[in-house]
């Protein structure tokens, strides 16, 4: 009897709570957004929601991670701010990639959304399924590969900044040291920024090596900054990161020894062991392809984006990178704008020292978006 | 802590990756231990709550948002971040005991639910951009406390003498719970309402009073093993920074058995395999990286099979009424 009560009843209170919270969240969620829906209607004629142009964004990881997420949510409010009262740009954030990205996106569709940017190598598949399943809606998927009419794929160079950062590691290091890399997945993004990263190293630092541990995440501060203790505990004399918090540069400034973000600026934070950091900037992307919706003019394509373009930049750099250090970094900075230089190319040899990239020849786009080795001096299993 | 992993590279014998690991162990498995002793706390009274991860995330954003925001010298601030973490923590858990005890939902429904409500897409979010939490690292901290210079003894240097206040403090507890649980009147009480809430009340123990403070008792354990995330491991806030340490802590009750002893052993030795697939690597170590993170869920696998019938569940000792709701007239 008293079972058949407590079996009616218990019901009930959660889930008034979780309707609750579910009304919470969805006011609190659209609150970063209306103010920009409430422009956007009060700008375009009354009520008129068919001339507002809605984008949607997914992100991987919260918008506050201190990084990746971070910076396209940066971006996303850059194109909102400059398509003010023509589009309406909405997110959901801490998406996995799975099932739950599908109906996400999904969602989003049956909202209305014309567009959606996705920042994560794993969305893809489910992003080419809809797709195909939804003609009318344009797919951008962030450090993705291939195309379809409907299905374009958007990143760009940042192995080119990322090997100025690793010029700034190997100067502030002595004569061979070590530079431990905390790293997220050994894929081939990662593993090229890697490389990037070492080829800058060794060019003033010629013995030096880069000692990779992988963390098998995008973001967990806490494995983050496990892995940059893991490394310090094993001697390196310098912190690199490629993961999406700052966790690392945190472990770094505990042991004193010099920091290589990513991502994200952490100079005031850091103090004196900041070097610098490779950043990326979405605005001027996101908005120029929402505005392309918008004008009907939108076309697939695989946008690579680079410093000339200011897709990637350097962060400012700490107060120990000497004057000499910054002058070759301009330099070679200008030699990539120019296209006078270009890190990754040969001879390149692998960690077997089997030459991988002849001398003189430069590795195409196709070839770096599938680099799965380790080029000499990187310590550590490209394959982990 | 990579202070404290540099100090035992420098000298020689704490150089070993044993030690290493151990000091690491201790290190990443005290937030744990903290959560998972309240969890204990809360299910020895016959109150399973699921809330764990959700009372973790809210400590942790109360402490980082004190830390940024209290004046006065910075003990009293840490001090003033954790007493915050452990109110926040046992609010939480309040409101767990209000639908469980007095409302006498299913445990397991509403555990989940103040998870997701606190959880890292929920409210703990959206306080910390309302608050802006992120635009700063905490400037108040727990650091490591070499007690009495013995931090550079071999191997016992690292691994008890340099590490945090917090650390020490679960030690503390530990002892204590354990004299509350087998020593004190209370804890016999105490775990005469988880096993048997019948014959508590008819022995003048108040169910309900019993299973409203050690839920909340917990709550509050659990809020301070939140708050050592941002005072200790990661000063600068970001979203869901407890990383789903809360779904851990509640296996290691199971792990533990229920004892506070082998729950803080438990604690250390996930905080130890946490650490030890990236220490190898670091090493080169030629591992399955995937194996070794995947190892401490293997081992909560073994041992939920191990004690899921309920012959074994009971010869471990989990509590006979967890779970269940008590209601006198059921008698």
């Amino acid at each position: 009897m008293t079972r058949s009560t407590t079996g009616r009843r218990p019901w009930l209170l959660p889930f008034v709570l979780l309707s609750a919270l579910a009304l919470l969240l969805g006011a609190c969620g659209s609150d970063d957004d209306s103010s920009d829906s409430d422009t956007t209607e009060a700008g375009a004629t009354d009520g008129a929601d068919g001339d507002v142009v809605k984008a949607g964004f997914i992100y991987i990881g919260p918008v506050n991670d201190g990084g990746w997420t971070q910076a396209h949510d940066e971006g996303r409010e850059a194109a909102a701010a400059a398509l003010e009262g023509e589009a309406e740009l909405i997110y959901k954030e801490n998406i996995p990639e799975g099932p739950e990205a599908t109906q996400a996106m999904q969602t989003m569709i049956d909202d209305g959304v014309k567009i959606i940017f996705a920042n994560s190598f794993g969305y893809g598949d489910a992003m080419k399924e809809l797709a195909a399943e939804n003609p009318d809606v344009k797919f951008e998927h962030a450090t993705g590969a291939g195309t379809l009419d409907n299905f374009a794929t958007y990143y760009g160079a940042a192995e080119d900044t990322i090997y100025l950062t690793g010029i700034a590691a190997g100067a502030a290091i002595p004569e061979g040291g070590t530079v431990g890399f905390v790293a997220p997945f050994p894929i081939p993004e990662v593993i090229r920024h890697i490389n990037a990263f070492q080829i800058g190293v060794a060019e003033v630092n010629p013995t030096a090596t880069t000692k990779v541990v992988w963390t098998n995440t995008w973001f967990d501060p806490t494995v983050e900054r496990q892995a940059a203790d893991s490394l310090i505990a094993d001697g390196v004399d310098a912190i690199a990161s490629g993961q999406d918090s700052p966790a690392s540069g945190e472990a770094a400034k505990a042991a004193d020894l010099p920091f290589v973000g990513y991502d994200s600026d952490q100079s005031e934070n850091l103090g004196d062991i900041w070097l610098t950091a490779s950043l990326y900037h979405w605005g001027d992307y996101y908005t120029e392809r929402i505005q392309a919706v918008i004008d009907g003019t939108w076309e697939t394509h695989e946008y690579w984006g680079g410093i000339h373009d200011g897709f990637v930049s350097l962060a400012p750099f700490g107060p120990t990178v000497t004057q000499e250090t910054k002058d070759l970094i301009a330099t070679r900075q200008q030699e990539l704008v120019d296209g006078d230089f270009y890190e990754l190319t040969g001879p390149l040899v692998d960690q077997d020292g089997t030459e991988r990239v002849a001398d003189g020849v430069k590795m195409t786009l196709p070839e770096i978006l599938a680099m799965d080795w380790f080029v000499e001096g990187v310590v550590g299993n490209p394959s982990a | 802590m990579s202070g404290l992993l540099l100090a035992a590279s420098q000298s020689g014998v704490n150089d070993n990756l044993f030690v290493i690991i151990a000091v690491s162990g201790v290190f990443y498995g005290t937030p744990l231990a903290f959560a998972a002793l309240g969890e204990m706390l809360a299910e020895r009274s016959g109150v399973l709550n699921l809330g764990v991860e959700g009372m973790m995330l809210m400590g942790a954003l109360a402490a980082a948002w004190t830390s940024l925001n209290a004046g006065g010298p910075g003990w009293l601030v840490v001090l003033l971040a954790l007493l915050a973490a452990a109110v926040t923590g046992g609010l939480v858990a309040l409101l767990h005991a209000v639908l469980v005890v007095t409302f006498k939902v299913e445990q397991i429904i509403s555990g989940l639910a103040i998870t997701i409500l606190a959880g890292a897409a929920g409210l703990s979010s959206y306080l910390a951009s309302e608050w802006d939490l992120s635009r700063a690292p905490v400037p108040h901290r727990i650091e490591l406390f070499d007690v009495a210079g013995l931090a550079d003894l071999p191997v016992v240097g690292p691994l008890l003498f340099n590490q945090n206040l917090l650390t020490y403090l679960s030690w503390v507890l530990v002892a204590g719970l354990w004299w509350y649980l087998f020593r004190s009147r209370r804890g016999l009480h105490l775990r005469a309402v988880g096993e048997s809430p019948a014959t508590a009340d008819a022995m003048g123990v108040s169910v309900y009073s019993y299973r409203y403070t050690h839920t909340v008792a917990g709550g509050m354990l659990a809020g301070i093993g939140g708050a050592f995330f941002p005072l200790c491991i990661i000063p600068l806030w970001s979203d869901g920074v407890t990383g789903g340490r809360g779904w851990i802590a509640l296996a290691l009750v199971i792990f533990g058995f229920w004892r506070p002893e082998l729950i803080l052993l438990g604690a250390y030795l996930f905080g130890a395999f946490s650490s030890l697939g990236l220490t190898l690597q670091a090493r080169g170590i030629e591992v399955s990286t995937q194996l070794l993170d995947s190892l401490p869920y293997l081992m909560t696998i073994v041992v939920l099979v191990a004690v899921s019938s309920g012959r074994a569940r009971r010869r471990v000792g989990a509590p006979a009424a967890l779970g269940t709701p008590y209601e006198r007239e059921a008698r």
